[in-house]
């Protein structure tokens, strides 16, 4: 087996290749802009946009700063209603529960709607691995799991392929015509997946909030295959992380639309739909067992940092990835994680390690465009500096701490400044000499970038000499 | 079994022990006075009225191409259908049992075949049919959305597996925006909703092949909203 590259390697060599990939970059960026226009027009038709984030920032607030008292609730409610309730510390916990239900019910063909959780927890390939057959039912998400790859954005997930190569795979996997029509490519995946959702016994989603005061999950989605995952097979498993709580229904009243305007600048997503438990008496169809797994997977360890917590109250819109202009150049996937894009930068460290993580962190130019994006107005930004300083408090780096050491040393003297600032002219004509080469000491901000010249005269001589000859 | 619940709810309790700052970023000016439902002041403005409501619903159903029509009376609407069936060739129509849905049936042409879907349906059955016809909770003006409930609207799949949606409902439905949907949800549920509410704002889409906008993903390629009065 060939180990792994470290994480911090591989986004290196991931984002070169990626930001050289011009085309690539050019059609994420065309659609990129057209979200943007898209957006600011429905925004703009908001009463008061600024206001309304914060009242979804409070709702959120409410909802994970009381977390274990609105969990109790959540769970109350549901089971009162027949639905049953599974609390996994951690990813090998839920997949474990779901595989055991699929044994126990016999289960022989399962459908998914999209669930990012699931890419978190590995929980295909576990599927997989032991015989059931898993198909992703989002158009986005079929095609990535056609293409043996994860989502490319965790909202537009296959936002990077072209048309061409999505008829080749379609060509190739499931042996339709060749067409460059979006829209017959649109229908080959619908015939494809309709057996699917009458033939599957369990149906496995995602979910967009947890509403405490009626036991319910929401789920929002524009192609309705979410609504067929959980209408027609006998068994729905929603896998919901725990920071999706709000407190009451009609707090969806406000975060649904703005879900939709910075999601995909609609005013509402085509299908927002509530499921509270499985088919209830009296009622005609939808499941006879409806089980939420609630998820923890390292949550609970980014709520225990207060500075951050708010960083759980994202509602994954993914509006700060379309305005991110790091995610621009480098893609999704050059990422590594299952989030990509300054959210992901932000919580990927909690969830998988500090100093394994903390490189996206410091791949951001700190524009503020994605706090300013942010719906619910997590302070995106300033956690990627909270970051960098944690890595740097938790695991000093010797050499950078001399370099700063000696720079003090050096501001407090001006005489040993004014030495400096002679040497460093000389001292540029030598770097001249390993420019480009791997001698050089600062090789890795050279090599995309001009050093600018030191003046011949330094300011502060030049200052002098202007006021002697002012005299 | 439930899993790690004791673990999970202590590691959560122990996480909040410190409080978190209420916002890092200053609230917007003037302060907000109230976080609490129904939001009005922010969202969207809608007109107060009911002609201005359904004004608005219509506005909203072209941009989300919803086929929106008011009809003045079940004869009428049963007529339009008529003219759907024969224009889209439909030969089986399913749906479910109602005050308004059996009004309109009433009139609908013989030769449509109506799979009626109160007593349980064959998927497969449901699956072939061309359209579904419900009724709904509401109307929302502000998005052009169309509530529908496991109870009011023939279960979860008659209004989404069919390809083409008709939605039957009367002017008094109309609701100016979710707020009010809710309330009325609750008005009239209590503390037993059904499992199942959702918001449809027009048919089924997709944007995932190069961002580019398809109707019909999975879901109805078309939706007709008939309001009578
Ligand atoms: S951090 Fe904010 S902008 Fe980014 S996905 Fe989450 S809610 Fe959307």
């Amino acid at each position: 087996m060939i180990s792994a590259p470290e994480p911090s390697t591989q986004f290196h060599t991931d984002a070169d290749r990626t930001t050289a990939d011009e085309p690539r970059r050019a059609a994420v960026r065309k659609a990129l802009g057209n979200y943007k226009v898209a957006r600011g027009k429905t925004e703009s038709a908001f009463t008061s946009w600024e206001h309304a984030r914060d009242a979804a920032a409070a709702i959120k607030y409410e909802g994970v700063n009381h977390l274990d008292k609105y969990l109790r609730e959540f769970e109350e409610k549901f089971t009162a209603r027949g639905g049953k309730v599974f609390w996994a510390s951690n990813s090998a916990q839920a997949r474990e529960y779901i595989l055991g239900l699929a044994r126990e019910r016999g289960v022989k063909s399962i459908v998914k709607s999209k669930a990012m959780t699931s890419e978190e927890i590995h929980l295909n390939d576990a599927l997989e691995k032991e015989g059931y057959a898993v198909v992703e039912s989002d158009l986005g998400e079929f095609i990535q799991q056609l293409m043996h790859e994860p989502p490319y954005h965790f909202v537009f997930p296959c936002m990077h392929l072209k048309r061409e190569e999505i008829s080749a795979l379609f060509e190739r996997e499931l042996g339709s015509a060749k067409t460059d029509s979006p829209e017959e490519l649109t229908m080959i995946a619908r015939r494809f997946m309709r057996r699917h959702y009458i033939d599957a016994d369990m149906g496995i989603s995602g979910g967009n909030f947890i509403v405490a005061e009626t036991g319910m999950i929401s789920i929002t989605e524009n192609e309705g295959n979410a609504r067929l995952t959980t209408a027609l097979p006998k068994i729905h498993v929603a896998l919901i992380g725990i920071e999706k709580m709000v407190p009451k229904l009609a707090d969806l009243a406000l975060l649904l639309p703005m879900l939709a305007t910075a999601g995909t600048g609609q005013h509402l997503t085509c299908y927002n739909s509530m499921y509270g438990g499985p088919r209830q008496p009296g009622e005609l169809d939808g499941p006879e067992e409806f089980h939420v797994v609630l998820l923890d997977n390292h949550r609970t360890r980014l709520l225990a940092d207060p500075e951050q917590r708010d960083a759980l109250h994202c509602i994954r819109c993914g509006a700060c990835l379309n305005v991110c202009p790091i995610f621009k150049n480098i893609g999704g996937h050059a990422y590594g994680t299952t989030y990509q894009g300054p959210i992901g930068s932000v919580i990927t460290p909690h969830f998988r390690g500090l100093q394994d993580w903390k490189h996206l962190s410091g791949a951001s130019s700190l524009c503020g465009a994605c706090t300013e994006a942010c719906p619910v107005k997590i302070d995106i930004h300033h956690h990627l500096l909270h970051n960098r300083r944690n890595a740097v408090q938790e695991q000093k780096v010797w050499w950078e701490r001399l370099i700063w050491f000696g720079y003090v040393e050096l501001m407090k003297r001006p005489w040993a400044f004014k030495i400096a600032m002679r040497l460093a002219p000389l001292g540029q004509k030598l770097h001249a000499l390993v420019l480009g080469t791997r001698l050089d000491p600062v090789g890795a901000w050279t090599k995309t970038r001009a050093f600018p010249q030191a003046a011949a005269q330094s300011f502060h001589d030049y200052w002098q000499e202007r006021k002697a000859a002012r005299k | 079994m439930n899993g790690d619940r004791a673990a999970l709810l202590a590691r959560v309790t122990e996480a909040l022990r410190v409080p978190a700052p209420l916002h890092h970023e200053k609230p917007s000016k003037p302060a907000t006075h109230s976080v609490t439902a129904p939001f009005r002041e922010w969202l969207p403005p809608v007109g107060a009225s009911p002609a201005e409501q359904v004004a608005l619903f219509a506005k909203q159903s072209e941009v989300l191409r919803t086929e929106f029509l008011e009809c003045p009376s079940p004869e009428a609407a049963a007529q339009h259908l008529g003219k759907l069936a024969q224009g889209h060739g439909w030969k089986r129509l399913a749906m479910h049992r109602g005050r308004l849905a059996d009004t309109v049936a009433a009139s609908l042409p013989g030769s449509l075949e109506l799979l009626r879907i109160d007593g349980g349906y064959e998927k497969n059955a449901l699956e072939a049919c061309d359209a579904g016809l419900t009724e709904c909770e509401s109307l929302v003006a502000q998005t052009g959305s169309v509530c529908v409930t496991a109870r009011s609207s023939g279960g979860r799949a008659l209004s989404v597996l069919p390809p083409h949606h008709i939605v039957i409902a009367s002017r008094g439905q109309m609701v100016p925006d979710l707020a009010a949907a809710y309330e009325h949800l609750a008005g009239k549920y209590g503390a037993t909703y059904p499992s199942f509410i959702s918001f449809i704002s027009g048919p089924s889409r997709t944007g995932d092949i190069e961002r580019i906008l398809v109707l019909g993903a999975h879901g109805p390629k078309k939706l007709t909203v008939l309001l009578m009065p």
